[in-house]
């Protein structure tokens, strides 16, 4: 479980995140939602120790992340994984050679456990047989099922994806959206996910935390956040004229 | 202006700072080094071959063309073209040579490298991504460039000699007679400490450079331009400097 109290960051004088209290619950997919420029980004990067925040705390299953020294920093991030918008694949590395990095860095496995677990982590993504591609051979999908390969190679206790879906066609993202919440309940994992997709939101959002201005504005389910009342939500949900028929169609039954 | 450069300056030595950290697993690092071995030094051995041996034959024909003084002994052509090629030629040319080569291509890689969250991925694994990526370069460059100083230093003279024989201008006797005459192995010492100091700083400065890159494509552009600017002017300081401190 990670918890946040009373987080702040401010950019020079420009304050991004107003006092943001949550918690994000092991064994569920845990949505950050809202529009682009509201602070889900900075958020997230606060979380994993990429931004510093001025004020608040941050805790990982009551270990506070920000009074940590750097050796206890490092310690904790082998038990995070993260899938970043742009799949952030080591370019000069194959595909099986991105999937065992951390665990060359960080583990004293054989070559052939490591190959093992690779192979293991690609099969689970459905990618075997692509071992030696380099991520520049690959698609955009292919390219995110790496990165999930790779965040789940140390078998992480807390995973984080930044936009998963950007840049994917709707079948890749639910292929995408299905890995992540698999995995999640597979491996008990505290997952956190930033999107501003909708689809993401109805298929895997057990918990959703919406972001207004760099304020907590809103927070509950997938199932609620098509009924609520918020005015922003319902700005931000039914955008697009489908989804307001949709909404009108809902009301008028 | 000045805040900034200060600023620079300040960011800098923290980025040593943290370079210098005992690497995560010596197995991974000891790849790294051979790998920048082979792209900082194995890769750069032909530019500097073919910069060493045209430079050395004009430095020869030069001096031998300019040399219609009949007091002036023959040998002088060697003996020049030695001094020219141990003392400044081979440590400092060729190091701005590689600062444009070298520093350039270590500015984009890791500015790349950074504008597509492959930094960020490296230290939310928990990797000192600092250490992880530049110490390696340092270290292969601080091994390397000594090497390619040398071989510049043996193909310029040879450059000379062909030129000079080659166009009739010389002896072989004459130009071999100069090149030992007076000589002092402490100008090669003296060249090599510099190599050294030109190394760490044109790796480091590029790396510095691509490390803090914020932005896009176009802004790893301008760092890698920046990167090469910066070194060549630190490259021709420290060079300075060190002439003053280490021959006069």
């Amino acid at each position: 479980m990670i918890e946040i109290k009373n987080l702040n960051k401010s950019f020079g004088s420009n304050q991004v995140l107003f006092n943001i209290d949550a918690t994000f619950e092991q064994g569920k997919v845990n949505l950050i939602i809202g529009q682009s420029g509201s602070g889900k980004s900075v958020l997230a990067k606060c979380i994993v120790g990429l931004h510093v925040p001025e004020t608040g705390e941050i805790l990982f299953d009551g270990r506070s992340f920000l009074d940590m020294s750097r050796v206890e920093k490092t310690e904790i991030r082998k038990e995070i994984g993260m899938l970043f918008q742009g799949s952030a694949l080591f370019d000069s590395m194959t595909v099986e050679e991105n999937v065992m990095f951390p665990l060359k860095m960080f583990t004293n496995m054989t070559q052939k456990e490591m190959l093992d677990r690779a192979n293991f982590c690609l099969d689970r993504v459905n990618l075997n047989g692509k071992n030696k591609l380099y991520p520049a051979e690959c698609s955009g999908g292919m390219q995110k099922r790496i990165a999930i390969a790779r965040a789940i190679a140390m078998q992480p206790k807390y995973l984080f994806c930044d936009e998963p879906n950007s840049g994917l066609d709707p079948k890749t993202s639910i292929v995408i959206d299905g890995l992540i919440k698999e995995i999640t309940y597979e491996y008990n994992m505290t997952t956190i996910v930033i999107t501003h997709d909708m689809n993401s939101v109805i298929e895997i959002g057990d918990r959703v935390l919406f972001i207004h201005q760099g304020k907590k504005w809103w927070e509950g389910d997938r199932k609620s956040i098509l009924t609520t009342d918020n005015q922003e939500i319902i700005d931000f949900v039914y955008a697009s004229n489908f989804m307001k028929e949709i909404r009108e169609n809902m009301q008028n039954r | 202006m000045l805040k900034k450069l200060f600023e620079n300056i300040g960011l800098y030595f923290q980025m040593i700072w943290i370079i210098f950290s005992k690497p995560e697993k010596w197995s991974v690092f000891r790849k790294r080094v051979f790998d920048e071995i082979e792209i900082i030094g194995i890769n750069s051995i032909s530019i500097v071959a073919i910069m060493s041996v045209f430079i050395g034959a004009v430095i020869a024909l030069q001096i031998a063309s300019n040399m219609d003084n009949p007091l002036l002994p023959a040998y002088t052509v060697g003996y020049i073209t030695r001094s020219t090629t141990i003392l400044e030629f081979s440590p400092t040319i060729i190091s701005l040579i590689l600062a444009g080569k070298v520093g350039s291509n270590i500015s984009s890689e890791i500015g790349t490298m950074r504008i597509t969250e492959q930094i960020d991925a490296l230290e939310i694994m928990g990797v000192n991504s600092l250490a992880y990526l530049v110490l390696p370069k340092i270290i292969a460059a601080v091994m390397f460039f000594p090497i390619l100083v040398i071989l510049s230093m043996a193909l310029s003279l040879i450059g000379g000699w062909v030129a000079l024989v080659g166009s009739d201008m010389g002896s072989t006797e004459d130009y071999v007679y100069g090149i030992r005459a007076f000589f002092r192995s402490y100008e090669v010492v003296y060249a090599l400490v510099k190599t050294l100091f030109f190394a760490f700083i044109i790796v480091s400065i590029a790396s510095f450079y691509g490390y803090y890159t914020k932005g896009g494509s176009l802004e790893v552009g301008k760092a890698a331009t920046q990167a090469v600017v910066t070194n060549s002017i630190t490259v021709l300081i420290v060079n300075l400097i060190l002439t003053q401190v280490m021959l006069l």
